[in-house]
């Protein structure tokens, strides 16, 4: 069949007008309420990590800001290790400051170490300002971590639970990324997980808990068995923690933590 | 030096067919002859060279959150259109491939002949909206998504090369009837893609 | 069942498999049979866009120029992915979750594309998503045969359930994308052997 060229025209930009305007449309009309999901998956996530709440349990947004009473956030300096008390830590988004000019800075910039490692995970600019969570439910105190990373595919965000020692990890948590099901989505795997636990952070004034390449473990006190066929993903996670726990990130912070709890 | 890395990181270390299996179904169907092979290959660099830039400008320009700043001001802040980044890019795709088939046909006949039959098939070649996922998600600036989108398709036409060229070779083996073309080609593309796993290990 | 519609809907399962004969969709069916799990996901959302895909082309193909085919089809078929990746974000998140990573591969899936333009542009709607249900069952068949293979001898369990005994060492290359072009080789091998009209002539 024959269009003429006006014809053509108008198709396409009707096509592209309905196209555009049904996928807009639904969004604008859903958007709040994928944004709440987002925000509540966040929190429940922080409550598992800090092991307040199992993994087969999904609670309501109710139930969750009950267990969030025990949760405060505060957000810190990251040169300093010092709270801020003028920024709202429910409101501080860490990622989105770190792309700002005034309130993040380069990698580029940073001291070699963090740089490389910056560099392997592609992340390019760090925020000034970091969040803490201090989780205050008697018997299960400890401090939750935001960290971020390139692996293969996707940017892995997720969060670390640390003693109030600042010395043992209590578990870890990846609450978005598109890694394949299977092979680097298996973070996500409650066993490999497992293996987080215990494991010592620092030795010798360097983060020590490390991520190592399938069946490489040495040392089980510090290094975690990387997954079969998702090598990338698995030392993605490792440099994370390497580099948000270390100088440019929570490192500061940590150290004014064991001057106070000897 | 950041550029000539990726672009060998783009060609060997993370080739778009043999480490990342895109653009699969093309790759295995189109490889017979090294000629077409080749043909098919340059269509990819070709469609990737530009699309990924092209959609990195529109990230940037359109899509990306505040991104609309050129436009609207200090309202921009609010706007994020990111959401329609995937329908934008394949869209941004479909119509390269089709003005590139349009070009072809009306300015080199004979280039049509060999090539206009694959260029449809371009477009839903995974390599090319991988490509700019890919560009998104490490945030390439502009002339690093130029370099990325080319050597990206230069390691594409290498892999298709090489398993064209050793299929046919196959052509003077005696392989089992019901093994012969398509089965005895997926054997060869996974003991290629163990062998490309060399190059996993390297960091540029 | 008249002879037409019969082999319309059987077809695709054997002798016209969309993976082992038409060289379709490959790169999911690589990407995502590492387990079960995840693909009975996959099929699951593909079956479900390209019987739409197809009805809506097929629908509307009178109407389509045939110089701006391909990007009418891929808006129709990305709009069609990104409204329901918003509808589960907003009201199934868990399961949106999850099937983030498939949005991308079911667009590009040269299944839903090659079925459209193959078939939904020249026939009627009703017949068109037969087909579209009809090839997404043989891409299903493979794909959970590899699934099953793959995750059977890469991680020792099926959909979470041990197997194999404790002292079971995991085959680390089913998990890797290399065993499953192995895994798929040798299907194509068994199939044509059952029949041999499918070989090719080299």
């Amino acid at each position: 069949m024959d269009f003429s060229n006006r014809y053509i025209l108008g198709f396409s930009l009707a096509l592209c007008l309905i196209c555009a305007t049904a996928v807009s449309a639904l969004h604008e009309s859903v958007v709040e309420k994928q944004k709440a999901n987002a925000i509540l998956d966040k929190q429940i996530n922080i409550l598992r990590v800090a092991g307040l709440l199992d993994s087969e349990t999904t609670p309501s947004q109710s139930e969750v800001d009950v267990m969030f009473e025990d949760v405060d956030a505060k957000v810190i300096n990251q040169a300093t290790g010092d709270t801020l008390h003028d920024q709202n830590p429910w409101q501080y988004n860490a990622l989105k400051a770190a792309k700002a000019s005034t309130s993040g800075v380069d990698a580029s910039e940073l001291p070699s170490g963090p740089r490389a490692l910056a560099k392997q995970i592609q992340v390019k600019r760090l925020p000034k300002s970091l969040i803490v969570y201090e989780v205050q439910k008697p018997g299960k105190e400890c401090l939750v971590l935001p960290i971020w990373g390139n692996g293969l595919w996707s940017l892995l965000q997720g969060f670390v639970a640390i003693d109030l020692s600042g010395n043992r990890v209590i578990g870890i948590t990846f609450f978005s990324h598109k890694e394949t099901a299977g092979l680097g989505g298996e973070i996500d795997n409650p066993e490999w997980k497992a293996q987080w636990p215990g494991k010592i952070l620092f030795k010798d004034g360097a983060v020590a808990a490390t991520v190592v390449k399938k069946g490489a473990v040495k040392d089980p006190t510090i290094q975690v068995d990387g997954i079969a066929g998702a090598t990338i993903t698995s030392l993605a996670v490792g440099r994370s923690v390497h580099l948000w726990l270390g100088e440019s990130g929570y490192g500061p912070f940590l150290n004014k933590l064991q001057e106070v709890t000897p | 030096m950041e550029l000539i890395n990726i672009a060998l990181k783009a060609m060997f270390v993370e080739n778009m067919a043999l480490a990342f299996f895109l653009g699969m179904c093309s790759f295995l169907a189109v490889s017979k002859k090294v000629d077409t092979a080749m043909g098919l290959g340059l269509a990819v660099i070709f469609v990737l060279g530009i699309t990924v830039p092209l959609n990195n400008l529109i990230r940037h320009f359109l899509l990306q959150e505040g991104a609309l700043e050129w436009l609207i001001g200090e309202k921009a802040e609010e706007v994020n259109l990111s959401f329609l980044s995937l329908i934008a890019y394949i869209a941004t795709i479909a119509a390269m491939v089709q003005i590139v088939e349009m070009a072809i046909d009306k300015f080199s006949p004979a280039l049509y002949a060999t090539l206009g039959v694959f260029v449809p098939l371009i477009a839903v070649n995974c390599a090319i909206l991988g490509g700019s996922l890919f560009m998104a998600q490490r945030d390439y600036t502009f002339s690093e998504s130029v370099v990325y989108g080319i050597s990206g398709g230069v390691g594409w036409l290498l892999a298709i090369v090489a398993l064209a060229a050793i299929r046919e070779k196959l052509r003077y083996s005696n392989v089992p009837a019901s093994l012969r073309g398509l089965g005895i080609t997926f054997i060869t593309t996974g003991l290629m893609a163990m062998a490309f796993q060399i190059f996993g290990g390297i960091q540029l | 069942m008249k002879q037409a519609t019969r082999q319309l809907l059987l077809d695709p399962l054997h002798l016209q498999n969309p993976i082992t004969l038409q060289v379709l969709g490959i790169c999911s069916a690589l990407a995502i049979t590492t387990t079960v799990e995840t693909a009975l996901l996959m099929c699951g959302a593909l079956t479900f866009v390209l019987v739409c895909s197809n009805t809506i082309v097929s629908l509307i193909r009178n109407l389509i120029p045939g110089s701006v085919r391909i990007i009418t089809q891929l808006a129709i078929i990305s709009s069609l992915v990104m409204i329901a990746d918003e509808i589960l974000q907003a009201y199934f998140y868990s399961l949106a979750k999850e099937l983030t990573v498939f949005v991308g591969l079911i667009v590009t899936n040269c299944i839903v594309m090659g079925r459209a333009e193959a078939f939904a542009m020249a026939n009627p709607p009703l017949r068109s998503a037969l087909d579209g249900l009809a090839n997404s069952m043989g891409y299903n068949l493979v794909l959970i045969g590899v699934g099953l293979i793959r995750e059977l001898f890469g991680t020792g369990k099926v959909l979470g359930y041990s197997i194999f005994p404790d002292g079971y060492e995991p085959n680390g290359l089913m998990v890797l994308s290399p065993g499953a072009f192995l895994i798929i080789g040798i299907f194509i091998w068994i199939q044509r052997s059952i029949s041999p009209e499918m070989n090719e002539d080299s």
